[in-house]
């Protein structure tokens, strides 16, 4: 895993400052919601936001992944293949599969990152890559936390920022990629 | 208003709430299933309809009542309902209607990749695409208008990026628009019923609205020119136009382009793209799918380039667009495949396919989460066409094949596609029985699985769940006159399953076994759902009426 600087970013253009975050995973493993979460925290920050993702076919156990792109101005709501700044993973089967999606020097979070005895519940490594991701990200963490409480019910709020903590904690600060 | 991150549907829902809709209506597809859901959820009045030509004319009704209506369904859905389609656009409508046809280029989730802006120009109505949720709920508003002012229906045309993708919306202030329109009849009979005399005349007033929509279409807000990001005033080297969700891969593929974007595709804005297609050095269309924009403006004398015939296939993205401007024709590497989907590990429906299998059965099968059968480790799937094609299929195969071969000929199909268009196909079983009878299975999970668990006919319960009249598939079967119904659990007796598939597969008669057993995912839905509904009928009985056949309330 590699904090790789892009040399194309940063050129003052308002498309060149977008983020692109892949996550994929299995049906069921809870991609969908985590891109849910990380697009509500976009927002929340007050950031131009787009997420794509194929419904459907999908949801029966098959490959899921799903976009999401923010900055001041998104447009097409595709990470195009080759240009994500990060993959997140939550599968080990799925991270060869969405491997192209990642640019040079990009940044994968792949499942093994999180060890599954410190997970407070095993369905939350979703929440938990969300954290390491954040360590990356120029989102403020209340944002991604209230993103997180709106999108679980409240029974499961507390075993989730749990994990989203654990995650911030396993990613040493890299500093966010400019 | 407050920003809202909103799929493409969920905007849709949400400007029919505000603008008044009176009821919306369709059949579950995707990428178009969750529009009425949220409709629904915002307290809209919602239903799910049997089938798509069902919700048209139920849609068709409600405008000719003077209501807003909307009418929701996959692109393949708009085949099942072409035929009132195309005679509603004789009539038009007194208020307003909206057909929604969500389109899959790519087929992440349907049979076909058919582009449904040809219904537009085959039909004679105009038809509008969004290319993102701002635009699916701000589009929403002027296809209303479009159809009161000319009073016709109007196809709202998107596809499963524009659906399913979320972007930000800020809706219009509450109260911003004024009421709705009052529902009330008035007789209009020359209008509305079309015999030839009528529909004659139709026809001609049908063709002038389309012309005044042309002419108003040149100049509407839907079609706009959009500098690209980095395009310096005056440079006109290079321009685009495009429709829908192309229009944002275009402007991200070539930041220095200046865009046409065109959001009412039907009638085409041809001469403002003629005068746009003159000001640049290079003018290339980009759309998905097929060639509709192209050809029209060659057609039209209007110069521009088309994509390669390579690009009709499969969705369009960044890289594309890019590679299309490029001019580049060389072979495109496949994306590496994930794993496929497959039937959940406890479906009830695996001991079915096994047991197909086990006997070699030539399956004539049809459209649901039971299509999965045709994947490994069954393959036990042979034919898969259309909405109830397994029953007919089945029905000519067994004519025509040697007995021997035609035995082995099994429908497959499930509940909410057996009331969907399967019903006629077993009537035709009863009028034309093939020599060595036929075998009917009806695989009724007790919801739509595959769109995400929406409920039928069948089940008994409306869109959002409550009570309602509920279709006996097996009630159905037996009073078309098919000689032998069973309904049978055939996870909890596989072995009886087997037997009873052999013994019918064997006899000489017509067979529809039912294989009842609810969708995994759906089972402890459904227990809620029952719970629910019998502590309505508890607190208030009147609502038991709910329960009963029509002629017993």
């Amino acid at each position: 895993m590699s904090a790789g600087k892009s040399a194309d970013k940063g050129s003052g253009k308002a498309t060149a400052a977008v983020t692109n975050v892949v996550l994929a995973g299995l049906g069921g493993q809870g991609v969908l919601k985590a891109s849910d979460i990380l697009a509500d925290a976009a927002l929340r920050a007050g950031l131009d936001v787009k997420k794509a993702e194929i419904h459907g076919m999908s949801q029966r156990g098959g490959s899921v992944t799903s976009d999401v792109r923010f900055g001041q101005r998104v447009l097409s709501p595709m990470v195009p293949r080759g240009e994500a700044d990060f993959l997140v993973v939550l599968a080990p089967s799925e991270v060869e599969v969405a491997r192209t999606m990642l640019r040079p020097g990009g940044v994968l979070l792949s499942p093994d990152l999180v060890p599954e005895a410190s997970l407070p519940n095993k369905r939350s490594l979703n929440v938990a890559l969300l954290g390491a991701l954040s360590r990356y990200l120029d989102l403020p963490t209340a944002a991604i936390l209230d993103a997180i409480r709106a999108a679980l019910p409240e029974r499961l709020h507390e075993v989730n920022e749990k994990a989203f903590e654990l995650g911030r904690n396993l990613v040493a600060r890299q500093g966010r990629i400019s | 208003m407050e920003r809202q991150l909103l799929s493409g549907d969920e905007a849709v829902a949400l400007a029919a709430v505000h603008v008044g809709v009176a009821l919306g209506t369709g059949y579950p597809g995707t990428p178009s299933t969750e529009i009425l859901e949220a409709f629904s959820e915002l307290g809209g009045r919602a239903q799910w309809a049997p089938n798509e030509k069902v919700a048209l004319e139920v849609g068709l009704g409600a405008a000719f009542g003077n209501a807003r209506a909307l009418v929701t369904m996959k692109h393949v859905g708009l085949n099942v309902a072409a035929d009132p389609l195309f005679t509603a656009a004789y009539t038009g409508v007194s208020g307003a209607l909206i057909v929604v046809t969500a389109d899959d280029p790519g087929m992440a989730s349907s049979q076909n990749e058919q582009d449904n802006r040809r219904y537009a120009v085959a039909a004679g109505l105009p038809a509008i695409e969004p290319a993102d949720s701002q635009e699916a709920y701000d589009f929403f508003f002027t296809a209303i208008e479009i159809s009161e002012r000319w009073h016709i229906p109007v196809l709202f045309r998107m596809t499963t990026r524009v659906c399913h993708s979320k972007s930000v919306v800020v809706p219009r202030a509450a109260g911003e628009q004024g009421p709705a329109p009052a529902p009330h009849f008035e007789r209009d009979i020359k209008g509305r019923v079309m015999i030839p005399a009528h529909a004659r005349p139709a026809h001609r007033r049908l063709r002038a609205k389309l012309a005044e929509i042309a002419a108003w279409g040149e100049g509407c807000a839907l079609n706009r020119l959009e500098p690209g990001e980095r395009a310096e005033p005056g440079d006109r080297k290079l321009g685009i136009v495009a429709s829908g969700v192309s229009c944002l891969h275009a402007a991200e593929a070539a930041p220095g382009a200046s865009i046409f974007k065109i959001g009412l595709v039907n009638p085409l804005p041809i001469e403002r793209t003629r005068v746009f297609a003159a000001s640049v050095e290079r003018c290339v269309v980009i759309e998905e799918g097929d060639p509709v924009i192209a050809d029209s403006l060659r057609a039209a004398g209007v110069v521009v380039e088309s994509k390669a015939e390579m690009y009709r296939f499969g969705e369009l993205d960044v890289p594309r667009v890019r590679r299309i401007l490029a001019g580049d024709i060389t072979p495109e590497l496949a994306a590496p495949r994930g794993k496929p989907p497959e039937l959940c590990p406890a479906c009830p429906y695996h001991i079915v396919y096994a047991t197909l299998k086990k006997h070699d059965c030539i399956v004539a099968g049809d459209i649901g989460c039971y299509t999965l059968g045709v994947l490994e480790p069954y393959q036990a799937m042979d034919t898969c066409v259309a909405m109830g094609a397994s029953i007919g299929v089945g029905l000519g195969l067994r004519h025509v094949l040697p007995a021997d071969e035609a035995r082995r000929v099994v429908s497959v199909i499930g509940d909410s596609t057996f009331v969907h268009s399967g019903i006629g196909g077993l009537v035709e079983m009863a009028y034309n029985p093939p020599a060595t009878g036929h075998v009917v299975l009806v695989l009724d999970n007790g919801t739509t699985a595959m769109t995400g668990q929406q409920e039928h006919p069948a089940t008994g319960r409306t869109l959002d769940h409550l009570p309602t009249g509920k279709l006996s598939i097996e009630g159905v079967a037996a009073a078309i006159g098919i000689g032998s119904v069973t309904v049978i659990d055939p996870y909890a007796d596989p072995e009886g399953f087997e037997r009873l598939l052999l013994e019918r597969m064997a006899a000489p008669e017509l067979s529809v076994i039912v294989a009842r057993r609810p969708c995994i995912l759906a089972a402890a839905d459904i227990r809620r759902w029952e719970r629910q509904a019998a502590e309505l009928r508890a607190k208030a009985p009147a609502q038991a009426a709910f329960d009963l056949p029509l002629a017993e309330r």
